[in-house]
C-alpha cells in the first residue's frame, strides 16, 4: 500500500495537480463523449420516428 | 461445403450490421469498465513510487494508453477507408466517421496529460520536439478529417473525401512512432517495445497494459455506439428502418 491517509493520497506526493489533472480530464472527456453519442443516437430515433408518423398520417 | 464459410459481406451490410452493433457494444462497455477498474487500482495501489519521479509518473498509466490509442484509431479509419475505395462497401465509411471522435479524444488526451506531465518533470507544458509536434499533427489530422466529412452534404462523397485524407495522414503513425529514435528528442523513448525487454517495473507495465486494453474495448464500444445513429441518419428513407422495432410506437 502507497498511502498512509486519503490527503496523502490525493496530495500525490507533491505531483496532486498534475496526475488529477489528467485523471480528471480525461473521465470526464470519455463520459462525455460517451453521453453525447447517446444523445445523438435517441436524437436520430425521436427524429425518424416524427418523420415515419407524419409518412404514415399522409398516406391515410 | 460454402454454406458453411461466413459470408463476412454479409455485415457490410448496415441493415445487418446496425442490429449486430447493438448486440456487441454492450459486452465492450462492460470489459472497459471492469479493467478500468482493475487498471485504476494498480495505478494508484499496486504499483510503487517512482525512484526519480515520484508519484508525478502515474500520469503514465493514461498517458502512453491514450498516445496508443490515438494512433491506432487513425490505422484503423485507414484500413476502413481502404476497404471503402476498394470494395466500395457504405459501411466502412460509417465505421471511419463512426471512429475519428474518439480518435481526436485520445490524441488531445494524450497532449494534455502530455503538457501536465511535462510542467513538473521538464519545466515546460510544451517543446517543438519531435513526438509532440507529430502527434499535435495527428490531432490535427482527426480534426481535418471531421471538419472535411462534414463540409460535404453527400455522404458518399465525403466518405471517398475523408478516406484520402485517413490514408495520407497515415504516413504520419510511423512518424510518431519512431520520432524517439530519428530525432534527438526531450520526450524518452519507448517504455515498451517489440525488440527488448520493458524497462520498467513489472506492475506499471500491467497497470499500463491493462488501461490500455481497457481504453481499447472503451473505443470498440463507443464505435459500435455511434455507427448505429450515423447508419440511422443516412438510411432514413430505407424500408428496414421503418421496420425496426424502436421505430414503432
Amino acid at each position: 500500500m502507497n498511502w498512509g491517509s486519503a490527503s496523502e493520497f490525493f496530495a500525490m506526493g507533491g505531483y496532486g495537480f498534475y496526475v488529477w489533472g489528467s485523471f480528471g480530464v480525461t473521465a470526464a472527456a470519455l463520459l462525455i463523449e460517451a453521453l453525447l453519442a447517446r444523445k445523438r443516437l435517441s436524437d436520430t430515433r425521436r427524429l425518424l420516428r416524427r418523420e415515419l408518423a407524419a409518412d404514415r398520417d399522409n398516406q391515410d | 461445403m460454402s454454406q458453411r464459410l461466413i459470408n463476412w459481406f454479409k455485415f457490410a451490410s448496415p441493415a445487418s450490421f446496425y442490429p449486430l452493433a447493438g448486440t456487441l457494444w454492450p459486452w465492450f462497455a462492460g470489459l472497459a469498465s471492469v479493467l478500468c477498474a482493475v487498471g485504476l487500482w494498480i495505478s494508484f495501489f499496486v504499483a510503487p513510487t517512482d525512484f526519480q519521479q515520484g508519484e508525478g509518473y502515474r500520469i503514465i498509466f493514461i498517458h502512453v494508453p491514450a498516445s496508443w490509442m490515438s494512433m491506432f484509431i487513425y490505422c484503423v479509419m485507414a484500413f476502413w477507408a481502404a476497404i471503402g475505395i476498394t470494395f466500395n462497401t457504405r459501411l466502412s465509411g460509417m465505421m471511419s466517421s463512426a471512429l475519428a471522435p474518439t480518435g481526436a479524444l485520445f490524441a488531445f488526451l494524450s497532449l494534455w496529460t502530455g503538457a501536465l506531465w511535462g510542467k513538473p518533470m521538464w519545466g515546460a507544458w510544451w517543446v517543438w520536439d519531435a513526438r509532440l509536434t507529430s502527434e499535435l499533427i495527428l490531432f490535427f489530422l482527426y480534426i481535418g478529417y471531421i471538419a472535411l466529412t462534414s463540409a460535404i452534404d453527400d455522404p458518399r462523397r465525403a466518405d471517398k473525401a475523408g478516406a484520402i485524407v485517413a490514408l495520407v495522414g497515415v504516413i504520419n503513425v510511423p512518424i510518431i512512432y519512431f520520432s524517439v529514435k530519428w530525432w534527438n528528442t526531450l520526450h524518452q523513448g519507448a517504455s515498451v517495445s517489440m525488440t527488448k525487454a520493458p524497462t520498467m517495473a513489472t506492475t506499471m507495465l500491467w497497470g499500463m497494459l491493462i488501461m490500455a486494453l481497457a481504453f481499447w474495448m472503451y473505443s470498440i464500444a463507443i464505435a459500435l455506439y455511434r455507427v448505429r445513429a450515423i447508419i440511422l441518419e443516412r438510411e432514413r428513407h430505407a424500408t428496414w428502418v421503418a421496420e425496426l422495432p424502436e421505430m414503432q410506437r
